[in-house]
């Protein structure tokens, strides 16, 4: 079938092009169109009958009208893969964007994925440390897990998602990431951000850019992150890598979504989205994992602005109910001129619990996490307070709390953005902050992690 | 017209095809590759169906062949520690078949038809049975005697029967009339399998967690529901539930939810000890995995599986208790499917059938007379992920319409990082009414009464908390003091339960009522001791209290609970000649 061209286009309608009497076409085949300029453009096959063939084009319909040629490709979507991948920087589509020379295909990969077999996954519980206290105290990332950033307009998230990528590694490890960057619709001056970050550190070398800039069609970034990942999946399961994948940002995706979805006159969910959009997102959040067998495996770092800064908006709340967990970035404590400004007490990680402890991190990780939440938990709670009755109402306990509260923000959050701090650090950093408060108000430390850790005892 | 049609569109996972003879629900294959779907809608000469696997590369004019049948799974030994796709293909045969990924087109007996296994009859040549009759038994695993049934729609005198080592699907009893029987039976998933009347449930279903056996049990036969936002921990106390909850047999159904979740249960059940039976908990466990990014048409179909196993087990006289987690994700598969039909939305785009969908699941629950005379039930307990915890939404409603018992998780006690995470003021249960008899005989006497203490202490703290926010605790009277201190501790000693310690995850039911005597006998205590001079902040500061509040961690608690709690009062009665 491939190689006859059809002019029976019929209608345009955003980024969709209706076309009938064809051969028989396959649901998701790639089509490319050839416009009387001589331009070509491709897309993908949504809706195919008999009678009526949906295509969605990537580059936009403009300039396209009844006359375009439209060719069938007799294939889904494939992404040529092989190692030569690292290193490079490639458009929205996949194609060279460094000036560099194709792609020399090892195999072509299927972008849309298959999902893995739940049995056949491992669990994660490899302890990754970023160096930065927040997260690793209190929302530990583990290898194979997919832990997004909530952030909003205005708010340093990509400096944190930088300073993970170049600090991350396991524990007493010199393991590195490939890291696999894949940008949707963001804007160019961020872009360079990123690129010239990784090309400081030397981080691009092992890095595989993908990138759809703001200008640059917003249907290619449904393809994006699947390339992205397509790439993350055969360096992981295919070459034993271990890829850390960040894409920026998932707002932007969810809206190229919900333009198709309008176009092709579905019903909407909540705000206009689609109602399939939590089966699409997870589609690229459950390509996270390691599997049983395989030696690499693919941790997730997405990045997401929420709208308004409102976490039940579709787009954080459908990743929440997906990812495992989520940082999420505070607007109050940016204001406050915190860096990292990671708010702790939403913030959340589901695989936590498997990676901490006495053998990968140390013994006493649980209880002081636990406890150092607490305790900022009810500081942050008796601010209210004090506002309204002031502080000399507050009881002995509570003053502890509260003016551990800022301590906790000051000196345990604040770190520089190149300040690589290990888990020991860390963790003796919350003994010393903790000790401002009387140990009988540290209800949930275990005696004997406070006869070991506890200044007072130690000295 | 034939069973053999083509397609003629696809869009996603729905396929019209003409030309075929089909009713409802009929299982259809479609394409050269034979992919599973069924028949859910007819247009004249057309007819619509979802495919439970992806169809990308799949083109119009390709085969579609009608089995005729409607959606089944099989029944029979071997079922129990399996662990299945939505459509009863087993996860192991999967990966063994396409490797770790899943691709399509591959079919799976949803157990070993080969495995021997050992039927012992229970009737004998001349015998009238009916259907549902048992009349053999296989044991299953250590724990659980399978019982082989006759089909609910067969009846008649025994003409022969077998005794030995079989395979599932070997006669093993011949009727008179010619019927033959073996260990194995097909049931439709879509239509409840049939008993004899429904029962007023009157056991609780005994979970280990305090806060929910003491202040919302929920009773076998019952139906639950568990709405929370992410990050709540519902699938936390799913899982809970699934480990520590006295049923027989535990069907889960991770529905459209995460694939590690279902990794880290597929790791941990096999070590993990039934604290009722001493034996490993995956013997008594079938589970059902369709994780988010498995085919949403087979996600759809996924709860029908597990209910109908449920009832299947329900119907050898069990008590089987069902966890669905999450039935969101089962309603927005119906959502997409609905909107490929392009149907008419109801509230939210959700399909205007979805609230009697719903209705109709959980009604499969409930303690009944099965065909043979036993009694069986099937708890259902659905995980419901509401949009941004917001639960005026449909799925919640219609979800809330139905079940007696919920448990409403919160997100501000889940940032206190208080779990379980389950608001004690808008939970409720509807079932204390016919279970107080069941405490009241085998826990003790006073069961209910302290059970309303406990609640109505609660109760007056919110009251309180609101002055607090406004004057500051130290404003109020000393005898509100002491009753927020006691509410504290409720909170903290009594509800907070960590379900990953090894000895607070499951916490025993006398056990439970001992803790809440031990809070009461606190109350008691520091009252008289203040009505008597006793400072408030001496009372509550008692070292003893903090060791039996601590103790709580330590194996061998309940041994020790009450000369702890002798400690005390003796303690807090010293408070007063400090004075």
């Amino acid at each position: 079938m491939t190689g006859k061209e059809y002019r029976t286009i019929t209608d345009v309608k955003g980024p969709l092009v209706f076309l009938n009497k064809t051969e028989p076409v396959a649901f998701g085949e790639i089509v490319t169109l050839r416009l009387s300029n001589g331009t070509i453009k491709n897309g993908q096959v949504l809706d195919t009958s008999d009678d009526l063939v949906i295509v969605q084009v990537f580059e936009g319909t403009s300039k396209i009208d009844r006359e375009a040629g439209v060719t069938f490709m007799g294939d889904v979507f494939k992404l040529p893969v092989s190692t030569d991948l690292v290193g490079r920087i490639l458009d929205g589509a996949g194609r060279p964007r460094d000036g560099g020379p194709e792609i020399v295909a090892d195999e072509k990969a299927d972008i849309i994925g298959a999902a893995i077999n739940p049995y056949s996954r491992q669990s994660p519980n490899d302890f990754i440390q970023t160096g930065v206290s927040a997260i690793d105290l209190c929302t530990s990332l583990v290898r194979g897990q997919k832990l997004p950033i909530f952030s909003a307009s205005g708010l340093p998230h990509n400096d944190i998602a930088l300073q993970i990528a170049r600090q991350a590694k396991l524990k007493d490890s010199d393991e590195e990431f490939i890291v696999v960057f894949c940008a949707m619709g963001i804007t160019a001056e961020e872009y360079n951000f990123f690129r010239s970050d990784l090309e400081r550190t030397g981080a691009l070398e092992n890095a595989v850019l993908f990138v759809n800039l703001a200008d640059d069609p917003a249907v290619e970034r449904i393809i994006t992150p699947r390339l992205a990942l397509t790439a993350a999946e055969y360096l992981a399961f295919e070459k034993d890598y271990h890829v850390l994948v960040i894409y920026t940002d998932m707002t932007n995706y969810c809206d190229a979504l919900r333009q198709i979805g309008a176009a092709r006159e579905e019903v909407p969910g909540r705000r206009g989205y689609p109602g399939y959009m939590y089966t699409d997102l997870a589609m690229l959040y459950e390509r996270a994992g390691i599997v049983k067998g395989k030696k690499g495996s693919i941790t997730q770092f997405p990045i997401l602005t929420m709208p308004g800064d409102d976490i039940t908006h579709p787009i954080p709340d459908l990743s929440g109910y997906i990812t495992e967990g989520q940082i999420v970035i505070s607007r109050e404590l940016h204001q406050q001129g915190i860096y990292p400004p990671i708010n702790v007490l939403p913030s959340l990680s589901r695989l936590m619990g498997s990676c901490i402890g006495e053998k990968t991190t140390r013994e006493d990780h649980k209880s002081v996490s636990d406890q150092m939440y607490a305790a900022y938990a009810q500081g942050r709670e008796l601010r209210g307070l004090v506002a309204i009755v002031g502080e000399d109402a507050l009881n002995e306990r509570d003053k502890q709390l509260l003016d551990f509260s800022g301590v906790f923000e000051d000196k345990f959050l604040r770190q520089t953005r190149d300040e690589d701090r290990s888990i020991e650090e860390t963790l003796d950093l919350c003994w010393t902050l903790m000790s401002s408060i009387d140990t009988k108000y540290l209800v949930r430390l275990e005696q004997t992690w406070i006869d070991k850790y506890h200044p007072d005892n130690k000295a | 017209m034939s069973n053999e049609g083509v397609i003629y569109r696809i869009s996603g996972p729905v396929v019209t095809a003409t030309g075929m003879s089909a009713a409802m629900y009929d299982v259809v294959r479609v394409g050269h590759e034979g992919l599973m779907g069924e028949v859910i809608e007819l247009h004249g000469e057309k007819a619509v169906i979802q495919v439970y696997e992806d169809t990308s590369g799949i083109r119009p004019g390709e085969p579609v062949l009608n089995t005729q049948e409607t959606l089944s799974v099989s029944l029979g030994p071997g079922l129990l520690t399996q662990i299945y796709d939505g459509i009863q293909r087993p996860l192991p045969t999967l990966e063994k078949e396409m490797g770790v990924f899943i691709t399509r087109g591959v079919d799976a007996d949803a157990f070993d038809l080969e495995k021997i296994w050992t039927f012992e009859p229970q009737v004998a040549v001349g015998d009238e049975v009916v259907g549902g009759q048992v009349i053999g038994h296989v044991q299953e695993t250590e724990t659980i005697i399978h019982k082989i049934m006759v089909p609910p729609t067969a009846s008649g005198t025994v003409k022969s029967i077998e005794s030995g080592d079989f395979n599932v699907t070997q006669t093993v009893c011949v009727l008179e009339d010619g019927t033959e029987m073996q260990m194995m039976q097909k049931w439709p998933v879509r239509t409840p399998r049939p008993f004899q009347q429904k029962y007023a449930p009157d056991t609780p279903l005994v979970t280990g967690m305090r806060i929910l056996d003491f202040l919302f049990p929920l009773a076998k036969g019952g139906a639950a529901g568990i709405p929370g936002p992410f990050g709540s921990g519902k699938t936390v106390t799913q899982q809970s539930l699934a480990k520590y909850s006295d049923a027989q047999l535990v069907v889960y159904i991770g529905c459209g939810e995460r694939g590690n979740e279902m990794t880290e249960v597929l790791d941990e059940f096999p070590h993990l000890i039934d604290p009722n039976t001493g034996k490993p908990l995956m013997e008594r466990t079938v589970m059902i995995a369709n994780t988010s990014n498995m085919p949403v048409a087979a996600r759809e179909a996924s709860v029908y599986t597990g209910i109908t196993i449920a009832e299947y087990f329900r119907d050898m006289g069990y008590d089987v208790a069902l966890m669905a987690d999450s039935t969101s994700r089962w309603a927005e598969a119906m959502r997409e499917i609905s909107s490929r039909l392009e149907e008419m939305p109801g509230e939210e785009g959700y399909p205007a059938y979805l609230s009697s969908r719903i209705a109709e699941f959980y009604e499969r629950a409930g303690r009944v007379e099965t065909l043979s005379g036993d009694d069986g039930s099937v708890t259902v307990i659905g995980a419901v992920s509401p949009p941004g915890g917001d639960i005026s939404e449909p799925v919640s409603q219609g979800t809330l319409r139905i079940v007696k018992v919920f448990w409403g998780l919160d997100a501000g006690l889940a940032r206190q990082r208080h779990f379980p995470a389950i608001n004690w003021l808008n939970s409720y249960s509807l079932y204390p009414q016919s279970l107080d008899q069941w405490f009241r005989d085998n826990i003790s006497q006073d069961f209910p009464e302290v059970r309303t203490q406990i609640s109505g202490l609660l109760q007056i703290e919110s009251e309180l908390q609101e002055i607090v926010q406004l004057v500051g605790s130290d404003a109020l009277p000393t005898d509100q003091q002491l009753t927020l201190e006691v509410a504290r501790m409720i909170r903290e000693f009594f509800l907070q339960q960590n379900g990953f310690h090894d000895v607070d995850a499951y916490c025993d039911i006398h056990l439970q009522y001992r803790m809440a005597k031990a809070i009461l006998s606190f109350q008691d205590a520091a009252k008289s001791a203040m009505a008597n001079g006793a400072q408030l902040n001496d009372v509550v500061n008692v070292p003893s209290r903090s060791d039996l509040m601590r103790a709580r961690l330590e194996k061998g608690y309940i041994d020790v609970i009450d000369s702890m709690v002798e400690t005390m009062t003796a303690e807090i009665a010293d408070t007063v000649e400090e004075n």
